[in-house]
C-alpha cells in the first residue's frame, strides 16, 4: 500500500528500504501530503520540504550503495527547541521571530548524518515551558484524539505537544523532543505514542535552546519501543561542544530488547499512589504491574520518601536556570527588539524587548527564578531546593542499590484534558501534571512512557518505567515486554 | 512570605521585563500561589545535605586553551536586529 506509508513505523520503514520496496522518496511524499492536510493539528510550525526531498534523494542513494544506517530514509519531525541550520528555530517564542541558526543541533546533526530527513519543525509550549501546548507563539497544538464523538479539542500535552500530535497522527515516522520536567513522557501518554527522555548526559544539549540546563534531555517520541531503541541510539553520544555529555560507549539499544525480564526486580513506589487518583489511572497502573509479574518479573514495594517534594523543588531549580539562560534574549544578537520611544536607553530596550517577546507564562517562570537567586533568597530557595534535590536522587539510589531494576508509574495524573480547560486554574494546578516524571529530571535518570490503555472516554494512558543510570538498553527492554503485553493498537479516528 | 506588589515591581525590574504598574498586583498573586507551594520544602530536614551540583558524577573535561572556532563575524551578526560595520549595534549607552 503506497497510500499509508506515513503510518509505517521506523523499524517497518527500515526494512523496507533495505529490502528495496519503498524508496525515502516515497516515504518523504507520502508525510509532506499527510502533513498538508492536518492544519487542523498544528503540529508542524515551519515545513521545510525542499529539505527533505534532497535529503530523501541522498538517502536514496545511499540506501543503493548499500550503506544505510538504521535511520536512513527515515522522515522525522524535529522539535522547535532544535536550532537547525537555515531553518527558522524560535523555540515557539516571540523574542525570537526570524531567527534561521547558523549552525546545527548537534542531536539533529546526528540523525542527519545517518540519513534521516527533516519534514520540518514542530509546535511546543514557549522556551519548553508548559504542559498543554498552550504557551506556543504559534497558537496551541491539537490532539488528533476526541474523547468519544465529543469534538472538544484537547491538548497533545506539553511540553513537546507538536511532536506527539504529529506522530500520534502519522504525519511523519518519529519526531525528537526534549523533556525537562516531563515533556517526552507526559505527551507521549496524551497521544497513545512512546517517548524516552534518556540520563542526563546521553544526549548532547549543544544547539538545543536551553531551558535548564541541569534537567533538560533530548530524546525520541515514536510510534513503538523498538523505534524509540533505533532512534534514540542514533541521537546519543559524546559531543565535545556539551561538557556535561557523557564520554561512554553508546550500546546498540535494539540489540537489547530481548524480550526476557524474568527475575527482574519491579519496584512500586508506594508514594506515587496519589490520593484522589482517577480509578483508570489505579487500574492501569495495576493492569501494568500484573503484565510485568506475568513476564516473570519480581514485584516489590518501594518507598520513594522525598517523592512530594520534588514538584516545588523543580519549581524552585527549573526558573532559576530559566532565568540566567533566558538573560541571553536582550534584542541585541537575534530575534526581536522592541520599538523604542525617544529618549529611551538601552534598560528600556531590555525591558520592552523582552516584555513584548516573552509570553505570560515565561515571564512568570523567569521572574520566579529572579527572586529565588535573588539576595537574601538564594539560601532560603535555592539551595533549600538543591539540597532535596539530593535527596530525591538518594531515594532512587537506595532503591537500585537494594536490587530494584526498574520502577513502574503511572506516566500522568490524567488522560488529555481540552485546550482552555485549565484557563482559569492557577499555575500550580497545570504544574501538578508532571508530578511522576519530575522526580526522574531530578535524578538524572531515564524514564519511558508506554501506551498501555484507553480510559472510559476512549483517550490514551501511558505507564512510566524508570530505569538505572546509563540503562536505557534494558529499561527498553522491560518498556518492550510491557508494549507487547499491552497491545495497544488503537489509532486516533481521522477527524482532521 | 508574601510578596507585596513593591517586591514584584523589584523582581520585575531585576529581570529586565517591564511589567505595567496596574499588572502588579495580579502578579504579586501569582508569585504568592507559587512560592506557597515551594515552601512546602521548609517540612524537608536538610541539615548536613550537600546541595547537588552534578546530577551524574563526572569531572568535566578540559581542553587546550586556544581558540578552536573563530573569524565568522559575518554569521555572529547574520541574525542581530541591528548591526553596522561588523557590530552589535545599541541605544546610546554612555552619556
Amino acid at each position: 500500500m503506497m497510500s499509508d506509508l506515513n503510518t509505517l513505523t521506523i523499524a517497518e520503514a527500515r526494512d523496507k528500504l533495505r529490502a528495496g520496496e519503498v524508496t525515502s522518496a516515497e516515504l518523504t511524499e507520502a508525510c509532506l501530503a499527510a502533513i498538508e492536510g492536518a492544519g487542523a493539528l498544528n503540529a508542524f510550525v515551519h515545513d521545510t520540504p525542499e529539505i527533505a526531498r534532497a535529503q530523501a534523494a541522498a538517502a536514496d542513494a545511499r540506501i543503493r550503495a548499500g550503506d544505510a544506517p538504521s535511520m536512513c530514509g527515515i522522515p522525522l519531525g524535529i522539535k522547535d527547541l532544535f536550532c537547525t541550520k537555515g531553518v527558522p528555530s524560535q523555540a515557539a517564542s516571540a523574542i525570537l521571530a526570524g531567527f534561521k541558526p547558523e549552525y546545527e543541533s548537534t542531536v539533529s546533526q546526528q540523525l542527519w548524518d545517518a540519513g534521516a530527513v527533516m519534514l520540518g519543525k514542530l509546535n511546543m509550549d514557549e522556551f519548553a515551558m508548559g504542559s498543554s501546548n498552550e504557551t506556543s507563539t504559534y497558537g496551541n497544538a491539537v490532539n488528533p484524539w476526541r474523547r468519544g464523538n465529543d469534538d472538544t479539542p484537547l491538548t497533545p500535552g506539553g511540553s513537546s505537544g507538536g511532536s506527539a500530535a504529529a506522530v500520534a497522527a502519522d504525519l511523519c515516522l518519529a519526531a525528537t523532543g526534549t523533556d525537562t520536567g516531563g515533556s517526552i513522557r507526559q505527551p507521549a501518554a496524551f497521544t497513545g505514542i512512546t517517548g524516552i527522555k534518556p540520563t542526563y548526559g546521553r544526549c548532547s544539549r549543544w544547539g538545543i535552546v536551553a531551558f535548564a540546563s541541569s534537567l533538560d534531555q533530548a530524546g525520541p517520541m515514536t510510534k513503538s519501543v523498538r523505534d524509540a531503541a533505533i532512534m534514540l541510539e542514533a541521537m546519543c553520544g559524546h559531543d565535545p561542544k556539551d561538557s556535561t555529555s557523557a564520554d561512554i560507549p553508546v550500546p546498540n539499544f535494539e540489540a537489547a530488547l530481548t524480550g526476557d525480564i524474568r527475575g527482574k526486580k519491579i519496584g512500586i513506589p508506594k508514594e506515587y499512589r496519589m490520593e484522589g487518583m482517577p480509578a483508570e489511572i489505579e487500574k492501569l497502573w495495576a493492569d501494568g504491574t500484573a503484565m510485568l509479574k506475568d513476564a516473570g518479573a519480581e514485584i516489590v514495594d518501594i518507598s520513594l520518601p522525598h517523592t512530594k517534594y520534588a514538584l516545588p523543588a523543580y519549581y524552585v531549580i527549573a526558573p532559576a536556570e530559566a532565568s540566567s539562560n533566558l538573560a541571553r534574549y536582550d534584542g541585541v544578537r537575534y530575534g526581536h527588539r522592541a520599538k523604542l520611544a525617544a529618549g529611551d536607553g538601552i534598560t528600556e530596550m531590555y525591558e520592552k524587548t523582552r516584555a513584548e517577546g516573552f509570553g505570560h507564562e515565561v515571564q512568570r517562570r523567569v521572574m520566579v527564578g529572579t527572586y529565588v537567586l535573588s539576595a537574601g533568597f538564594y539560601d532560603a530557595y535555592y539551595n533549600r531546593a538543591r539540597k532535596v534535590r539530593t535527596l530525591i536522587k538518594k531515594d532512587f539510589e537506595d532503591v537500585f542499590a537494594a536490587g530494584v531494576d526498574a520502577i513502574l508509574t503511572p506516566a500522568t495524573p490524567s488522560a488529555a484534558f481540552g485546550l482552555g480547560e485549565m484557563k482559569d486554574a492557577d499555575p500550580v494546578q497545570m504544574y501538578l501534571n508532571d508530578v511522576f516524571t519530575v522526580t526522574v529530571n531530578l535524578a538524572g535518570l531515564p524514564g519511558i512512557a508506554v501506551p498501555a490503555g484507553l480510559d472510559p472516554q476512549g483517550l490514551p494512558l501511558g505507564l512510566q518505567l524508570i530505569g538505572k543510570p546509563w540503562e536505557e538498553g534494558e529499561l527498553l527492554n522491560t518498556a518492550y515486554v510491557l508494549e507487547q503485553a499491552a497491545g495497544f493498537v488503537s489509532k486516533p479516528g481521522k477527524w482532521w | 512570605m508574601s510578596i507585596d506588589t513593591e517586591t514584584a515591581a523589584r523582581v520585575a525590574k531585576l529581570a529586565r521585563i517591564k511589567v505595567e504598574d496596574s499588572a502588579l498586583p495580579a502578579l504579586a498573586e501569582e508569585f504568592n500561589t507559587i512560592l506557597g507551594f515551594i515552601e512546602e520544602l521548609n517540612e524537608v530536614d536538610v541539615e548536613g545535605v550537600e546541595p547537588m551540583t552534578s546530577v551524574t558524577p563526572m569531572r568535566l573535561k578540559r581542553r587546550a586553551d586556544v581558540v578552536t572556532e573563530g573569524d565568522q563575524q559575518d554569521k555572529i551578526l547574520a541574525n542581530a536586529p541591528d548591526a553596522r560595520e561588523g557590530f552589535f549595534a545599541v541605544p546610546k549607552v554612555v552619556e
